[in-house]
């Protein structure tokens, strides 16, 4: 098939005046910039939520009021729920925002449909002290060219009530069995990337499948998996994109166990009276992220999007947001700032390459399978979202 | 009059008046351009533009949208069973809600058309009126937390030894959600409809010797059909519509959800073709809503 590709497209009048442009990747005679002159005043910043915090959280937790102060870049924030939210937003939206914080299973479209840019890493300091293991990796670097700097890993973990499930869950089976004393009280991700969360179970659960990439799913690999989620269907009591409905659930007692981010808890956890969770990384290991700072291909703020770069994960900030939002953070001096940095270093090994082996960072399926076999042919994202929404019901 | 017309301005102005005194389609014409233009570009324009969408497809990976024509988006709606059963789903929903919104709103109505005092009637108006005024999100959010599994309903229940439907996959909580928020929009028209039929005919129908069912089932009914049926408009259409409420309050899904799913992805050509079903659906609800001399009564 012939791929014309049209960029900005937007709905409504503008899709009838829709640029038109052709090709995918950027040709690699782009020209980087050489130097970060003057801000331009001003920078637009899609980010995941607790990735950039003004003060308007917890006006104890602000790293955008210092950027501005230093930098005279103002910074509007906009936060999304999943990848797909934010590839949409960038995608109807091709010049709003200036930067953003892309997941692996955002960060490549991204970069194949030509919405941001090469960085020239070597203007941003920092760059230099990210942990070897999250450079040049295949979300954040093609054909050798830098589309981003790495910004910190994670994995998603289980969340329960500890006042109302005993013993404490070690194991994701806990939320896939609707026999289960807690079933329609289990709070799931809601996208398509949540499929993966079930591959994962079935990697220990039936080894028999052969599953090595929980998104590398071939024909029966899949089906095997879309039928452990159908299953799961009747004990889901919630799905949730928007963080804030999740603490809700917890907080009512209408989800007692789920799929969560260490943030939320760590919210629930300060809460006036404070709600009873506790995580943990299951057994069976877990998706995750590795995010990528990116910056827009058609920004008219690049020199404010590079001191973004660099003050994001610049040690200071890099560990602050590490600690607010817990994750383990890109840059190794991130550690060593005080105790307290290196707690959540420890507690979430940011150094410990062996600790992140379970770990499978979100990444775009795709129909050439992902971790390498060439006698199959896996499910394509696309038919990861039908299959969501036929699992939905 | 006759100095007036000396000046060349008034003099133009006064030459163009009275050419379109005599013209009068040009009159109207340019009278209506500015709304129709509106109707037609802003309205029906976007319509077209999302039926286009919806015969192009997209990149599987990048999503980004290919204009090259093809019924595919349409082919897979059909053949798979999942879009038939959220649509009847939906529809299902739609028919229940209206109902209930109608047997709810018909004796609200008609004590405000027909027997309240005019001070009552009056503070029946503010009463039915006032929810509009709160915002549809703040309601929805509210009956979160009344369906809530610590929330007001169970723990009314609870002494009876009941549970309500809750937040997950039953659609009953729903069901109430819907009739609440769209039950001001069935009593309105209903009201107009009661309050518009004349006193004499119900007082023909009892000098006849028709009790009170009879008047109702005789008279009463046959004439507020079409405020009905106006009523059932606003709370079909809008309950088909709706993404918010059903994402909000059950994990089930509904037409509304597959197409913002759709749009999130993005798959802007699937996510237009999803959106005509429902579109199509109105339109025939409409017309079936025409015979029936619904807009009379809107």
């Amino acid at each position: 098939m012939k791929q014309r590709r049209f960029l900005g497209l937007l709905v409504g009048a503008a899709m009838v005046a829709a640029a038109c442009g052709t090709g995918a990747t950027p040709s690699p005679t782009f020209n980087l910039p050489t130097a970060v002159g003057e801000g331009e005043g001003e920078l637009t910043v899609l980010a995941w939520p607790g990735y950039a915090e003004n003060g308007s959280t917890d006006e104890t937790v602000d790293w955008v009021t210092p950027f501005e102060d230093a930098t005279g870049c103002k910074v509007t924030v906009q936060v999304f729920g999943t990848s797909d939210e934010a590839f949409s937003l960038f995608s109807t939206n091709p010049t709003k925002y200036d930067i953003v914080s892309a997941s692996g299973d955002a960060s490549l479209r991204l970069v194949r449909a030509g919405y941001v840019q090469p960085v020239n890493v070597d203007l941003v300091p920092s760059y230099a002290d990210i942990f070897p293991a999250l450079k040049d990796k295949p979300y954040n670097t093609v054909d050798g060219v830098h589309y981003g700097i790495p910004h910190g890993r994670g994995s998603n973990l289980l969340m329960w009530r500890t006042d109302e499930v005993t013993p404490a869950p070690t194991s994701w089976t806990e939320m896939f069995d609707p026999a289960s004393p807690y079933a329609g009280k289990v709070s799931v991700y809601d996208a398509p990337i949540y499929i993966a969360d079930a591959a994962v179970v079935l990697m220990s659960t039936k080894p028999e499948l052969g599953i090595t990439n929980p998104y590398a799913l071939d024909d029966t690999q899949f089906a095997a998996t879309v039928d452990l989620l159908k299953a799961q269907k009747p004990a889901i009591g919630q799905y949730w994109v928007d963080y804030t409905k999740q603490m809700e659930a917890f907080r009512a007692g209408d989800a007692v166990v789920g799929t969560t981010w260490q943030v939320i808890t760590y919210l629930l956890q300060a809460e006036d009276p404070p709600v009873a969770v506790d995580v943990v990384k299951p057994e069976e290991g877990a998706t995750g992220w590795s995010d990528t700072w990116m910056v827009n291909s058609k920004t008219t703020h690049p020199n404010c999007a590079y001191k973004w770069l660099d003050h994001i994960v610049s040690p200071e900030v890099n560990a602050q947001i590490a600690s607010w939002f817990g994750e383990a953070p890109g840059n190794s001096k991130a550690c060593a700032l005080t105790e307290a940095d290196q707690a959540n270093c420890d507690f979430f090994h940011a150094a410990d390459d062996a600790f992140w082996q379970d770990v499978w960072y979100w990444q775009t399926p795709e129909a050439k399978c992902v971790d390498g076999r060439i006698d199959k042919t896996c499910k394509s994202f696309d038919d990861w979202v039908k299959a969501w929404t036929e699992i939905k019901g | 009059m006759t100095s007036t017309t000396q000046q060349p301005v008034a003099g133009s102005a006064r030459r163009a008046a009275a050419w379109l005194d005599h013209h009068a389609r040009v009159r109207l014409g340019l009278l209506l351009a500015g709304p129709v233009g509106w109707l037609v570009v802003a309205y029906l324009g976007s319509l077209v533009v999302l039926f286009v969408n919806s015969l192009w497809t997209r990149d599987a990976f990048t999503g980004l949208v290919i204009r090259e024509l093809t019924p595919d988006n349409f082919l897979d709606m059909v053949s798979n069973p999942l879009y038939r059963n959220v649509t009847l789903r939906t529809v299902g929903m739609a028919i229940v809600v209206t109902l209930t919104c109608a047997v709810i709103a018909f004796p609200i109505a008609y004590y405000m058309a027909r027997v309240a005092s005019p001070r009552v009637r009056g503070l029946l108006t503010v009463a039915v009126l006032m929810p509009l005024w709160a915002s549809y999100l703040v309601k929805a959010y509210t009956w979160r937390l009344i369906l809530s599994n610590d929330g007001v309903l169970n723990w009314l229940l609870a002494p009876l030894g009941l549970r309500g439907p809750g937040l997950g996959e039953s659609v009953v909580g729903l069901w109430l959600v819907f009739t609440y928020l769209w039950l001001p929009y069935m009593i309105l028209p209903l009201y107009a409809g009661l309050e518009r039929i004349p006193a004499s005919l119900l007082e023909a129908s009892s000098d006849l010797g028709g009790k009170g069912w009879t008047t109702f089932r005789r008279v009463i009914f046959p004439l507020v059909v079409p405020a009905l049926v106006a009523g059932s408009i606003f709370t079909f259409s809008l309950t088909l519509g709706d993404y918010i409420a059903p994402s909000l309050i059950t994990t089930t899904q509904f037409i509304g959800n597959l197409i913002y799913l759709n749009f999130g992805v993005p798959d802007l050509p699937f996510a237009a073709a999803l959106s005509l079903v429902p579109l199509v659906i109105v339109v025939l609800y409409l017309l079936v809503a025409r015979r029936l001399g619904a807009f009379e009564a809107l």
